[in-house]
């Protein structure tokens, strides 16, 4: 398998996962967490199964309007999400629900609408400054051309996730922002080994020798260790997916999804984009000469 | 065989593996020496989520009486600071943030609820008499003890004056015998007791709990003094005890599987160097905790996920440097060349992967907060560490093991 040649094919395929993801990311954008819009979270576990509707009851008892629903998780469990609550009304809420049975609080979050924004703010500037930082670092060690390359598969990757959850509604937390981060780490640390391997090959590279050739076969090289280093990764995601905790499940799907689209895009987009730059920039010489 | 190379090799294994089980598992628990700084993983301080506490962040507002300025926000840390101290819990955070904010963290067994009112709750105590005169207020104070009288099983709560308060006591209740005198507390009258006689040693008692952990919280507001402004929970996350033991025991033991499928994963694909790996993930493992004892790492589960997913890329070290051992042993170099050759060759990959990572790591330190910072450090220490690791104490072992003559085979090698 020839994979540069077969180029096309893999940026149909990026093309065809990310397109759902953005068109929902615009229609209806991220199911937002309290982190980010502000809200309180009360998670409650009863002793004895409770209904929803008994429960539903005494929130709306409390004046309160459920903006996002009450949520069961498990047979006695409830997350009920509702505006930001002063200390006086959580008080309350926690003493009403007490009525339906005895509970206790597991946790509960909130969080008012100025931190919410400041943590958004917060959020895209860290995203951009580590791309600068890392575009500069790339077009020092390496070159600017593979700078972009990197930056465009990582955008991808991000892309990926971000859309997934998007479209499958899945509650974005300020914790997805470090999942975000990490994914973006990994992703340009997967793409870094395969480029060190085509600049390496570069430096022996045969006369005649074709770019696509060249970076076909570094890709080749580098394949079963970016195979292994995936599955290792994967490993663990998995397990702490299946067994971890119900507070970081979404985090660790985040990188579960950006970790697998990291190594595909390190691989079928990142080397591929960087021989098309490579060829516009010879065409383009090619053309000049003419003129 | 060399004999002194297997010897050293067999010392190393079974020190990495005593040092494995003195840092994890209590086995000197009875010993006083050793049973206080073994085991490692006990001295490590869990965050919130992971034993249960509460994280607040506390907004002063600016009222028409009182207008928050830094010397307000030097007493209401004072106050809360006092109030904090009254739950007896290890090490609570208590800073400030920005012009007008004070972020509170307290872990352990505490109903975060409670924290938080108590926290928050004015506290304004006034003893008033008929005609409306304030007589004293708990700026007069001076101690506030809760008790259960043993007889009548009644609640109350002893307050003791100042100076002052109790000359200021000691007036009114002269110029007022036989008038009642009431007692409010937060604008609410608890009681309205009847002046007997004059009380010159600026004693008096509040009675009317429901019960002693109420007299309790309110000798606490009592005893630390009114808040000098108004204060708003800007954020709140409490995290229930039963949730906290519930996430630690549940990430152990996803943490232990993952970790486990790595370590068998690597000596089935990669053989003898794969041993080698794993036996140099735990020496990994084990620096890593070591710094996170040293540095007074806060372990969050965001925590706990850079840590295996630093374990992922310690791994991936290995695996770079096993591939181009078994490409060098390919193209028929001796074991021992093809080594320094692998090592050589990947080092340039390990630095400029990791060092893109670790940028993303510091990035996320300077612009997170709470878990995530918590994040960036277990990451940022995971990266430098895994790439110690991999190129002195991987290449380290695998000279040796060739040197021992122990495994010759370069099949061994996965050539």
């Amino acid at each position: 398998m020839h994979f540069i040649k077969l180029r096309k094919i893999w940026y149909a395929i990026s093309i065809a996962v990310i397109l759902p993801g953005l068109i929902s990311l615009m229609l209806q954008g991220l199911n937002l967490g309290i982190d980010f819009t502000g809200g309180n979270l009360l998670e409650v576990r009863f002793a004895e199964p409770v209904p929803v509707e008994k429960v539903r009851q005494v929130v709306a008892a409390q004046g309160l309007e459920i903006s996002r629903g009450i949520q069961k998780s498990g047979t006695t469990d409830y997350i009920i999400r509702t505006r930001h609550l002063t200390q006086d009304e959580s008080d309350k809420l926690i003493a009403a629900l007490s009525e339906l049975g005895k509970n206790t609080v597991l946790r509960n979050e909130s969080v008012g609408p100025t931190i919410g924004r400041e943590l958004t703010t917060k959020a895209i500037l860290a995203l951009l400054i580590a791309s600068v930082l890392m575009v500069i670092y790339i077009t020092l060690r390496f070159e600017f051309k593979q700078g972009i390359a990197a930056i465009i598969a990582l955008l991808h990757d991000t892309l990926v996730v971000t859309g997934i959850f998007s479209l499958f509604r899945i509650e974005v937390d300020s914790a997805f922002v470090a999942a975000l981060l990490t994914i973006i780490g990994y992703s340009i640390n997967d793409t870094i080994v395969i480029f060190d391997r085509i600049r390496e090959n570069m430096l022996t590279r045969k006369k005649g020798e074709s770019l696509e050739d060249v970076v076909n076969a570094s890709l080749w090289q580098t394949l079963t260790r970016s195979i292994n280093t995936v599955l290792t990764v994967v490993f663990v995601l998995v397990a702490l997916y299946f067994l971890g905790g119900s507070t970081i499940r979404n985090f660790v799907l985040a990188m579960l999804i950006g970790v697998v689209s990291g190594a595909y895009s390190s691989i079928c987009n990142a080397s591929p984009l960087w021989v098309d730059f490579k060829l516009m920039e010879k065409r383009a010489k090619v053309k000049e000469a003419r003129a | 065989m060399k004999w002194n190379k297997i010897f050293i090799l067999a010392g190393i294994v079974v020190i990495v593996a005593l040092a494995t089980v003195a840092a994890v598992s209590p086995v000197f628990k009875n010993n006083p020496y050793l049973g206080k700084y073994l085991p490692l993983v006990k001295d490590i301080t869990l965050g919130l989520d992971l034993q249960g506490g509460v994280h607040v962040v506390l907004e002063a507002k600016d009222t028409p009486e009182v207008k928050v300025t830094p010397d307000t926000m030097k007493q209401l840390m004072a106050v809360i600071q006092r109030r904090v101290d009254q739950f007896g819990v290890a090490e609570p955070v208590i800073q400030q943030q920005g012009r007008d904010r004070l972020i509170v963290e307290i872990a352990g067994r505490i109903d975060p609820e409670e924290a938080v009112r108590t926290m928050v709750k004015t506290a304004y105590l006034e003893f008033k008499t008929m005609d409306g005169k304030t007589v004293v207020t708990g700026a007069d104070l001076k101690d506030a003890i809760e008790s259960k009288d043993p007889t009548s099983g009644q609640i109350k709560v002893d307050l003791t004056f100042n100076a002052a308060g109790a000359k200021k006591f000691a007036e009114a209740t002269a110029a007022n015998v036989g008038k009642p005198i009431a007692i409010i507390l937060d604008g609410q009258v608890l009681q309205t007791p009847v002046v007997q006689e004059p009380i010159p040693n600026g004693k008096a008692q509040i009675t009317g709990y429901q019960s002693l952990e109420e007299a309790h919280n309110i000798a606490i507001l009592l005893r630390s003094g009114a808040l000098p402004v108004k204060v708003e929970v800007a954020e709140k996350r409490g995290i229930g005890p039963a949730l906290g033991a519930d996430s630690l025991e549940k990430s152990k033991h996803a943490g232990l599987v993952g970790v486990l499928a790595i370590l068998i994963f690597m000596v089935m694909y990669y053989r003898l160097p794969g041993l080698v790996a794993d036996f140099a993930l735990l020496i990994y493992a084990l620096i890593v905790l070591a710094i996170y004892v040293g540095l007074h790492v806060t372990m969050t589960l965001p925590g706990i996920a850079a840590f295996l997913l630093s374990l992922g890329i310690a791994v991936d070290a290995n695996v770079i440097i096993f591939e181009r051992l078994k490409e060098e042993l390919r193209t028929g170099k001796s074991l021992r060349s093809a080594i320094d050759a692998g090592f050589k060759r990947a080092f340039t990959a390990i630095f400029d992967a990791n060092a893109t990572t670790l940028i993303a790591a510091v990035v996320l330190y300077f612009f997170g907060t709470g878990p995530i910072r918590g994040f960036a450090i277990t990451l940022g220490i995971g990266i430098v560490a895994s790439m110690f690791t991999a190129i002195t104490v991987t290449r380290w072992l695998l000279h040796l093991v060739a040197a021992s003559g122990l495994v010759r085979n370069a099949k061994a090698y996965g050539a």
